[in-house]
């Protein structure tokens, strides 16, 4: 780990850095082009060795978009022409000074917020599983290692035993977020448990509810950390290979997974003796072809098999009889994201926050519909959707009153 | 395309290519949905030709290849336009006039929702949810994503790739 720090330290030494959304909101407004003007601009002002471009998953606004934030003042900037880039370059990258008319300014104001921790959508948030998405290249595993990637697969395979990482899971709280909110401690220790030559681990990302697509923004903005959640599962329950079922609708999104999947190979995070224990694991990406009910855990492991996506009667449960009728984890993207975090920063960090009862951690939200700002946000389990409407989104546009709100899908419910 | 004799070659070459694919992934497990989607990409649709090929090359009932062929929406039985358009009628593109998008798309291309123009440059088809809800209404023509349409952008749109031939 220390070579990887010191190549990581470097990247460090630019003065500063331009984080522009790559995130699928941000390239149908035009975000490609931005960047490349960048690049172009930079290269123009002998700015090379100084800046750097980088370019992210979503950042949350996809409304606003193309958006970008300047690092390290952090300033936010919106709905950005490939014509303003030049300003952007010669104003704040030369002359340090801020180009205002790009400003974000909150529906209830006239005064521009320059700094991106100061406007309320992210204000109001708490990234945990989206920790690194928006901030991080997805495509650079460095940037990753940078954040204190891997260095929870390294605890756990050098310093745990499963029954350990099982613990801690069931003491965090953590329920799985792909719907039925099951425990994933116990899910984990049932596939522990489960004896067997061989074992599964999948993450299921069918992301299936229309209006949901916070499955897709950790997978195109911070893949690495799915990929290294399902390492510690393999390890926990003992197995060999992962599958990561993406939808055929996100051909970004299996694209950033199959490059990161190759550059966790080469570093050795995934592959024959995983830091230099015995623990081997491999993984492999199964795309979709298009049916709703593959987002259910039995119709998805068929459709990985090669069949119809046809859900199986339960029980047998997975964790029995999966794929292959081998015993086997399922979990969403979004549980899977919040893992290697609570096994680095402990069950307890973790359970305190959300609500004091069942409902621990965070939750990813798509904020979307007659709202002043809308996209992707993560708040703690408890906060209400008055606030989140309100707080984050800005509100209604046109001070209209807050009628009803559908959550989750047509698998959730309406709440008024 | 016009009926030559490169046609021919062509035909050949993409069996062969397929026959490559097939002893590729022959001793995957759960190998028909990724030759079959190859199998699209290489011919642009599943014909009942690549079909029995499939079915011979990895040891599979043809029954069960087609019925998994009909089964996923991605799989396509009828060759496809040189561009996909996708409009996406998940509920925020639905609330926000997606229906009127597609009837505008019809009107303009002369055909309905899962069919493909004479020209052979359109095939128009629905989509789950893309997860652009943000950009409702939203659709895409192959890789490229348009949010916040009306059906007056739907020609001007159109115009782009008609001129790219
Ligand atoms: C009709 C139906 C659709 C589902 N769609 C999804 C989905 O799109 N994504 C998902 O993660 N789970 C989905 N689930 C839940 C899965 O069956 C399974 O419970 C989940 O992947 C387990 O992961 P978790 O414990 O991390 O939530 C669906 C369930 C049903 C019944
Ligand atoms: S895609 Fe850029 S903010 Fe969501």
């Amino acid at each position: 780990m220390m070579i990887l720090r010191r190549k990581v330290e470097k990247m460090d030494l630019y003065r500063r850095q331009v984080l522009i959304c790559g995130g699928t909101g941000c390239i149908s407004t035009g975000c490609k082009g931005v960047l490349n003007e960048f690049v172009k601009e930079i290269k123009n002002h002998n700015l090379t060795e100084e800046v750097k471009v980088v370019e992210t998953g979503c950042i949350g606004t996809c409304d606003l978009g193309p958006v970008l934030v300047i690092y390290p003042e952090g300033i936010f900037y919106q709905k950005v022409s490939v014509d303003d880039v030049k300003e952007i370059v010669e104003e704040h990258l030369v002359k340090g000074q801020y180009v205002k008319r790009l400003m974000y300014t909150p529906p209830t104001s006239s005064e521009p917020l320059p700094e991106y921790k100061d406007i309320p959508f992210f204000r109001h948030q708490l990234r945990i599983a989206l920790r690194n998405v928006g901030l991080i290249n997805p495509e650079v595993i460095e940037e990753y290692i940078a954040r204190d990637g891997y260095t929870a697969l390294e605890k756990a395979v050098t310093e745990m035993t499963p029954e350990q990482i099982v613990q801690v899971l069931k003491d965090s709280g953590l329920r799985g977020r792909g719907g039925a909110g099951f425990p994933t401690g116990l899910k984990w220790e049932f596939t522990m448990k489960a004896q067997s030559d061989e074992k599964y681990v999948i993450c299921n990302a069918d992301e299936g509810d229309p209006g949901a697509f916070m499955d897709r923004s950790v997978l195109e903005g911070d893949p690495h950390s799915v990929i290294e959640a399902m390492a510690i599962a393999g390890y926990t329950i003992g197995a060999k290979q992962g599958y990561v079922y993406v939808r055929a609708e996100y051909p970004l999104a299996v694209e950033r997974l199959g490059q990161a999947i190759k550059a966790a190979k080469k570093m050795g995070f995934l592959g024959e003796n995983i830091f230099g224990t015995d623990f081997s694991f491999d993984l492999e990406i199964r795309v979709g072809a298009g049916a709703f009910v593959c987002g259910e855990e039995t119709a998805l492991i068929n459709s990985i098999e090669g069949r119809r996506g046809e859900p199986r009667p339960k029980p047998p449960f997975p964790a029995t009889v999966g794929l292959w009728g081998k015993p086997t984890l399922i979990n969403n993207v979004e549980t899977f994201a919040n893992i290697p975090i609570i096994i680095l920063k402990g069950a307890e960090w973790f359970s305190q926050i959300g609500t004091s009862e069942k409902s621990k951690g965070t939750k990813v939200f798509a904020l979307a519909g007659n709202i002043n700002t809308t996209g992707l946000v993560e708040v703690p389990m408890g906060t209400t959707l008055r606030q989140v409407i309100f707080d984050l989104g800005g509100g209604i546009p046109n001070g209209k009153k807050f009628k009803a709100a559908q959550t989750g899908g047509p698998s959730g419910g309406c709440l008024t | 395309m016009s009926e030559c004799c490169c046609h021919d070659h062509d035909l050949d070459y993409r069996y062969q290519r397929l026959d490559e694919v097939i002893a590729q992934y022959k001793d995957m497990p759960g190998a028909l949905i990724p030759v079959l989607h190859q199998a699209q990409l290489i011919f642009g649709y599943l014909s009942k030709d690549v079909q029995i090929r499939i079915a011979e090359g990895l040891g599979v009932p043809l029954s069960e290849v087609y019925g998994v062929v009909t089964f996923y929406s991605f799989f396509s039985l009828k060759p496809q336009g040189k561009y996909t358009i996708g409009v996406c009628l998940g509920t925020a593109c639905y609330v926000k006039g997606a229906a009127a998008l597609v009837e505008a798309l019809e009107e303009n291309l002369g055909i309905k929702v899962g069919d493909t123009t004479d020209d052979g440059m359109f095939t128009l088809s629905i989509t789950r949810c893309l997860g652009a809800c943000g950009l409702a209404p939203v659709l895409t023509i192959d890789e490229d994503v348009y949010g916040r349409l009306t059906p007056e952008k739907v020609p001007e749109i159109l115009e782009r790739y008609k001129n790219k031939r």
